[in-house]
């Protein structure tokens, strides 16, 4: 008698937190986005994205500087204890099981909390991790820009005591050499998959395989 | 008026019935660890997996840790548009016999507001809290954070 009750009271505190969690939120959302199924929204390809960042070392970079090479892109913030360091220990795990030819793909986080994510926050949190992971922010409107033409949400949530998390799109984005998208690693799937996914992606880079 | 008559209703019964919740002794806790920080500005996060060794089911009602003024159980949750959200868990119930993962990717201790930097080779005392006010203490040792967990 008493657990039945303890799990009703379980159930009505929760509730109680999600209406406090979702009165903290507010939504980024790009221009128009709203109109587009949310089903659909992947990424476009690299050549009709248009935006401008700085990555952790001062130097300025965009969906161009990606184009000639393979890439992993995924979005995040250094401030998240849990789905960032295990996304960025996972990539990490995975280009040194890919060894040496690992060495020709682009892996980029790109920040969804530029408020925090200084490009010197950035690349104190990125040296932790595999030396090829470079670090990407902008402010607010250039990230806004940035996620639109990789569909991705995110959304601010305030935490107790004036601090706050981010929700957002958590997959990682496998893009081949010419931009075009070849695949997504979505945070939930057995992380197994994703070796033969990013190998995808490399193959396909390949001159005449492409 | 109607969430107030359950809350109502909810209390009466945890009045009246008989105490059936097993203690925090029966829960083996295993393989904890932490990730460590940068600093103390960021949260810090732990992860161990809670045995039910009990015939009875366990609640666990919250953590406590001289490392982090606000330590919380959070679910990690992805919705159909893979985006990932946390929520706040203010109680987890373990089956009898049955174990519960905190771990990279799903539920975790998030620990807010930390007191000192989380430093890779150290260790520091987390106590688990269970609806019965009883306690089970152990120490986490702190890994890299690049690790993966104990096995990495
Ligand atoms: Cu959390």
């Amino acid at each position: 008698m008493r657990r039945r009750a303890l799990l009703r009271y379980g159930t009505l505190g929760l509730a109680a937190v999600a209406v406090t969690l979702f009165a903290g939120w507010w939504q980024v959302e790009g221009p128009g986005a709203p109109d587009i199924a949310m089903g659909d929204r992947r990424p476009l390809p690299l050549t009709n994205m248009d935006f401008t960042l700085t990555d952790h070392e001062g130097r300025p970079v965009g969906p161009e500087t990606l184009i000639g090479r393979p890439s992993l892109v995924f979005f995040g913030f250094t401030w998240c204890p849990q789905v960032c360091p295990t996304t960025l220990a996972d990539i990490s795990h995975w280009l040194d099981g890919l060894g040496a030819e690992a060495g020709i793909l682009n892996t980029v986080l790109i920040t969804v909390d530029p408020e925090r994510d200084t490009a010197q926050a950035m690349a104190e949190y990125v040296g932790y991790f595999h030396p090829q992971i470079r670090g990407w922010t902008g402010t607010p409107a250039q990230i806004a820009r940035a996620a639109e033409g990789f569909r991705v949400r995110y959304e601010k949530v305030a935490l107790d005591g004036g601090n706050y998390t981010m929700n957002h799109t958590a997959g990682v984005f496998l893009f081949d050499a010419t931009g075009a998208l070849v695949s997504i690693i979505d945070f939930h799937e057995p992380r197994e998959f994703a070796l033969p996914k990013i190998r995808r992606a490399m193959e396909r880079s390949e001159p005449g395989t492409g | 008026m109607r969430p107030f008559g359950i809350a109502t209703l909810v209390l009466s019964l945890l009045a009246a019935a008989p105490p059936v919740l097993a203690d925090g002794d029966d829960v083996v806790i295993e393989d904890a660890w932490s990730r460590a920080s940068i600093g103390t500005s960021r949260p810090g996060v732990a992860y161990m997996t809670l045995r039910n060794t009990g015939a009875e089911p366990v609640m666990v009602t919250g953590m406590r840790t001289d490392l982090a003024m606000m330590p919380m159980i959070h679910a990690t949750t992805t919705d159909a548009q893979g985006v990932t959200r946390m929520s706040h868990m203010e109680e987890v119930e373990i089956a009898a016999g049955e174990a519960v993962a905190l771990a990279p990717g799903g539920l975790h201790v998030m620990l807010m507001d930390l007191q000192r930097p989380m430093v890779e080779g150290e260790s520091y005392t987390l106590s688990v809290i269970f609806a019965d006010g009883t306690e089970a203490s152990i120490q986490v040792p702190i890994l890299g954070m690049a690790s993966r967990g104990p096995a990495d």
